[in-house]
């Protein structure tokens, strides 16, 4: 019964890969054509001749017949940074939380989690303002600082890791004070090296929470050296009363895709190995 | 080595006292088995020797030291647990390394040591492996290796066996009276299985509520305990316990319209309640009956035959422990003689122990 039906299964997948690749194939093809070519209106579906031209020019100038912005290297610059500095920051500041919520006994340290887990329930969107007036009364314009600190505190990761060391059994900490580890040792001989799979799945969400972080870096940076990719791409699509480059337009998105897939394709294989090895 | 002292510890879990005052001496090289049902405080005694747990009041010595408010580490134990609780991202070397690497061993010794307690539990081809890679029975003998490398003055196992399988329970438990003869130290294991406990044990400490019902060898715990909770939870099937009042004399207890003659008399107690206690082996039928009951229930277990069978006068349930080739039908009626030297007499209010 289920191989007759296979092929059923086979086409709705066929058609699923094909709605959600066929924008992509799009952004590729239209990469490698002429800015005449698409602004007609007639791209044809097979690849160009123009890749090597448009992607050199995207990377190294940014600059097209009438778009202006910083190049594509040093927006992918800043945003790798951006993007693994909070990837960091994220990560240390809730794995440590989450340890000290969970393993230690100290007044209030349920407000505390509640503190932590109530802010998961504010959108960036609605302490934006008084964020920014902080950022901009400590000099934190047009600076990595000012790019990433605010992103860093993060609810989510906090209750993630807490959710984890709660499973971690009794017992094994208990193993670990008669064996004479102290709570520092503990954390970075047990569970740290536990955690490693949370980690990983942690670390492949977080970087793709900072590439792609777009309203943040709209306020904070002004000048185009501290432009990040994801502003960048908008800011080549709005040139006004002008004809659109949009063979550099897709080079550049394509370029923008190459991270986040790369981080996903590489941290995916210690997902799994994370996956098969860990057990408490 | 060292002996353990336990000076009126109690605890307190909020309103709730889960330990009312325990006061005994483990000797040095003993090998100690609290003994008890669930929820009679015995981990929780165990958890304060080990200093996981802060007790109320009382105090804690370790050899001639007071470790009342010394640190888990400081105290020179290692606690083998039910859930074997090794790192389970560790070989089982770094398992049993462990503890020393983090007391700053250097590594040559912590090596022959290591090497040494893995010869010990034959645990040599089994270094490099995970613990996920093991067995039950695996993992528990390397959680005892990481307690026998660090060469603890005592040793405490909670619960050790109660995670593995019958046959496997039994194995582990010779083996860790083997390795309690050859290493003599001084040992402190919590269970609520009475076999463990009657075969591990040099001393039982038997708790109940919170309360040490008892301390005594296996031998004397069985043959005399001290009150009828200590009677009827060690033995299988347990001590049978019969309501009588003595009579006026002090000498003989009377069941219903029975009157059963005793060994020694307890004047003090004449024409008080009391509770008869008889081992379910040390009932026999025939003879000068006493006590007339009719078979309920007959389970033949080829060596013994156990039969239950409700008494005529009180209308208890007894269970008899008669030979495996005894006749027994149910409904009939059985004579059943008891020497008066196996009759245990207990006090009906406070369960206490007075004597054959």
């Amino acid at each position: 019964m289920l191989h007759e039906r296979s092929w059923h299964a086979h086409l709705a997948l066929v058609l699923g890969v094909a709605v959600f690749a066929f924008p992509i194939y799009m952004a590729l093809n239209g990469s490698t054509w002429d800015a005449g070519t698409i602004g007609g209106g007639r791209m044809p579906l097979y690849p160009g001749a123009e890749a090597a031209a448009n992607y050199g020019q995207a990377w190294f100038s940014g600059e097209g017949a009438r778009a202006k912005g910083a190049p594509v290297s040093v927006m992918m610059i800043n945003s790798f940074l951006m993007a693994v500095i909070i990837t960091l920051g994220k990560v240390a500041i809730s794995i440590i939380s989450a340890y000290a919520v969970v393993f230690f006994a100290f007044p209030l340290r349920m407000f505390f989690f509640w503190m932590i887990f109530i802010t998961l329930m504010l959108p960036v969107e609605v302490r934006i303002i008084p964020t920014y007036a902080v950022a901009a009364n400590l000099g934190l314009i047009d600076s990595f600082a000012g790019l990433t600190v605010p992103l860093i505190a993060s609810a989510t990761a906090t209750l993630l890791f807490r959710q984890f060391f709660l499973t971690i059994p009794d017992e094994l900490v208990e193993a670990s004070k008669i064996d004479g580890a102290g709570p520092l040792r503990f954390f970075w001989d047990t569970v740290l090296p536990l955690s490693r799979t949370n980690i990983a799945a942690l670390c492949v969400i977080l970087f793709i929470y900072g590439w792609n972080q777009y309203l943040w870096p709209l306020l904070i940076t002004t000048s185009p050296e501290m432009e990040t990719i994801v502003i960048g791409i908008t800011k080549l699509v709005s040139t006004a009363d002008a004809h659109t480059d949009w063979n550099l337009i897709m080079a550049t998105t394509v370029l923008a895709m190459l991270p986040p897939v790369a981080v996903v394709i590489l941290m995916q294989r210690w997902f799994v190995r994370g996956l098969i090895e860990s057990e408490k | 080595m060292a002996e353990v002292r336990l000076g009126g510890v109690t605890k307190q879990f909020g309103a709730v006292r889960v330990i009312h005052g325990v006061d005994c001496t483990i000797a040095d090289g003993e090998f100690v088995v609290i003994l008890g049902p669930s929820g009679c405080g015995k981990s929780t005694l165990l958890r304060i020797i080990a200093g996981l747990e802060q007790q109320t009041s009382g105090q804690v010595f370790i050899g001639p030291r007071d470790v009342t408010l010394v640190e888990p580490k400081d105290r020179n134990i290692a606690m083998v647990f039910q859930n074997y609780a090794l790192y389970p991202h560790l070989s089982v070397f770094e398992n049993m390394a462990y503890g020393l690497k983090v007391r700053g061993t250097p590594r040559a010794e912590v090596d022959t040591r290591v090497r040494r307690a893995a010869r010990t539990l034959e645990l040599e081809a089994l270094l490099d492996r995970r613990p996920r890679q093991l067995s039950g029975g695996q993992r528990q003998r390397v959680a005892m290796g990481r307690a026998i490398v660090r060469d603890p003055q005592v040793f405490l196992f909670d619960e050790p066996l109660s995670n593995l399988d019958a046959k496997l329970r039994v194995q582990m438990r010779v083996e860790i009276k083997r390795l309690h003869q050859s290493l003599r130290t001084t040992s402190v294991y919590v269970t609520h299985d009475q076999v463990e406990a009657m075969t591990l044990a040099d001393r039982l400490i038997v708790m109940n509520a919170g309360r040490v019902e008892q301390i005594g060898t296996p031998l004397e715990v069985y043959t005399t305990p001290a009150s009828t909770f200590v009677g009827g939870f060690i033995g299988s099937p347990p001590m049978n316990m019969l309501s009588g009042r003595l009579s006026a004399s002090g000498d003989s207890v009377e069941l219903g319209d029975t009157a059963v003659a005793l060994a020694g008399a307890f004047p003090t107690h004449a024409g008080r309640p009391i509770v008869l206690g008889i081992r379910p082996e040390h009932m026999s039928i025939g003879g000068r009956s006493r006590l007339s009951a009719s078979v309920e229930l007959v389970e033949a277990l080829g060596a013994d035959t156990l039969v239950h069978a409700t008494t005529g006068s009180a209308k208890d349930i007894v269970t008899l422990r008669l030979p495996g080739d005894a006749r027994v039908d149910r409904g009939q009626r059985l004579a059943i003689d008891v020497a008066p030297a196996n009759l245990h007499v207990f006090d009906r209010d406070s369960g206490q122990r007075l004597g054959r």
